[in-house]
């Protein structure tokens, strides 16, 4: 069964192949199989199913992946938008959503 | 549940440690999956929030784990210094930084609960798609019913402003008509409600577009059509309810991301800036129908 695709040119993450020391951390964080263990480096195998969830930037020991890591949740956007509207601010926290 | 180290079945020092979130569910879950096996589980605080989410928001985090190993006194209980955590851990906790905080080397199990016997048995190696996050029909469902819980207010306001609105014309301006053809309204927002919570995630596939919002406006054209069909009322309200469907199924359709497990920041980012706009003016167009409909209605109607 494909897996479900989500908007794909807006994406944030960034690979540097020359970083990799090939640990292969990447592959086994993501949720949705980006990366794949090339030939001694990580290879991109699909960077378009990134949901940008920051496991692989954050747990890369060598640096060499960057994403702007964040929820795809629209209560929480809003939510953070709202927090910065003045007088609405007092109602709304940022980066809250279910809880 | 309280923070702390746990005993399932007879765990001894060579038994394996996990570690997870102090959301009761997950280890009610994890109670039942490993039903026979005699492990440790650590339970970490994270406000009773579960792993995954716990992890996005960072309450699940690196030094959170390493306190909870120290604090338990896990090198005296095990002999082993090994701590398998939740794969849906790793956008908030550096495996690789445990060891240096509390002397335990961390590794990533599988994302579900119910690999970890075959994952444990097969030496710490998760075998096929077991880091792959799924998301199924009825787990579709399942995290729907987060959003009706979450949607209550919202819909006791959508009720006052039906109300008020009817009140404005197309209730005829008396009391009974006001009440009556503002449920009306309010039924109009419920079809809504329930095409973007439940239609456009069992048709997640089948629904054109990947902009949920936008998924959202197709499948609240065709459940508005149909209300406007099924529901007598004259040309203007039918448009009126099937643009007020669309706008308000693309609504919670949109704000279902937040219950999926694939839609990234900058993707609904950019979704809710492209089509709030839309969303907007559907909702002015439907309002400005409805009242017209109730102000000039009776003359087209001949009445």
């Amino acid at each position: 069964m494909q897996d479900f695709r989500y908007l794909e040119d807006v994406l944030t993450l960034e690979y540097d192949p020359g970083l990799c020391m090939g640990c292969g951390t990447c592959v086994q964080v993501c949720p949705h199989r980006v990366f794949d263990v090339g030939e001694q480096k990580a290879v991109l195998l699909d960077p378009g199913g990134c949901m940008e969830c920051g496991a692989c930037a954050l747990n890369c020991p060598a640096g060499a992946i960057k994403v702007r890591p964040g929820g795809g949740c629209a209560q929480a956007i809003l939510n953070g938008w709202l927090s910065r509207v003045l007088f609405v601010k007092r109602f709304f926290r940022q980066d809250v959503c279910c809880s | 549940m309280a923070p702390g180290l746990y005993a399932l079945g007879d765990p001894d020092g060579q038994s394996p440690v996990l570690v997870t979130c102090n959301y009761k569910l997950t280890f009610d879950i994890l109670r039942r999956e490993l039903e026979g096996l005699s492990c440790w589980v650590l339970v970490v605080e994270t406000y009773g929030i579960n792993v995954w989410c716990a992890a996005g928001k960072k309450s699940f985090n690196t030094g959170e784990v390493a306190r909870q190993v120290k604090n338990a006194g896990l090198e005296q209980v095990v002999n082993h210094r090994t701590l398998v955590l939740p794969q849906l851990a790793a956008p908030g906790v550096v495996g690789h930084k445990i060891r240096g905080l509390c002397g335990f080397n961390a590794l990533f199990g599988p994302v579900e609960i119910r690999d970890l016997p075959s994952y444990l048995d097969n030496k710490t190696q998760a075998a096929g798609d077991m880091r792959r996050v799924k998301f199924p029909l009825g787990q579709r469902l399942l995290v729907a019913l987060v959003e009706v819980y979450g949607a209550r207010k919202f819909m006791l306001w959508a009720l006052l402003a039906c109300m008020l609105l009817a009140a404005l014309g197309p209730g005829g301006f008396s009391l009974q008509g006001t009440v009556l053809s503002g449920l009306g309204a309010w039924g109009v927002v419920w079809t809504g409600f329930i095409s973007g919570v439940f239609l456009v995630p069992v048709f997640l596939r089948h629904l054109y577009f990947r902009a949920f919002a936008a998924k959202g406006l197709l499948a609240g054209a065709l459940t508005g059509f149909v209300l406007a069909v099924a529901v007598p009322g004259g040309f203007l309200q039918g448009l009126a309810a099937t643009a007020a469907c669309m706008a308000f199924t693309s609504w919670f359709a949109m704000h279902y991301t937040g219950s999926t497990t694939f839609t990234s920041l900058s993707g609904v980012d950019r979704e809710m800036r492209r089509y709030m706009p839309v969303q907007g003016a559907l909702i002015l167009v439907a309002a400005g129908l409805w009242l017209g409909s109730g102000w000039f209605g009776p003359l087209a109607g001949g009445a």
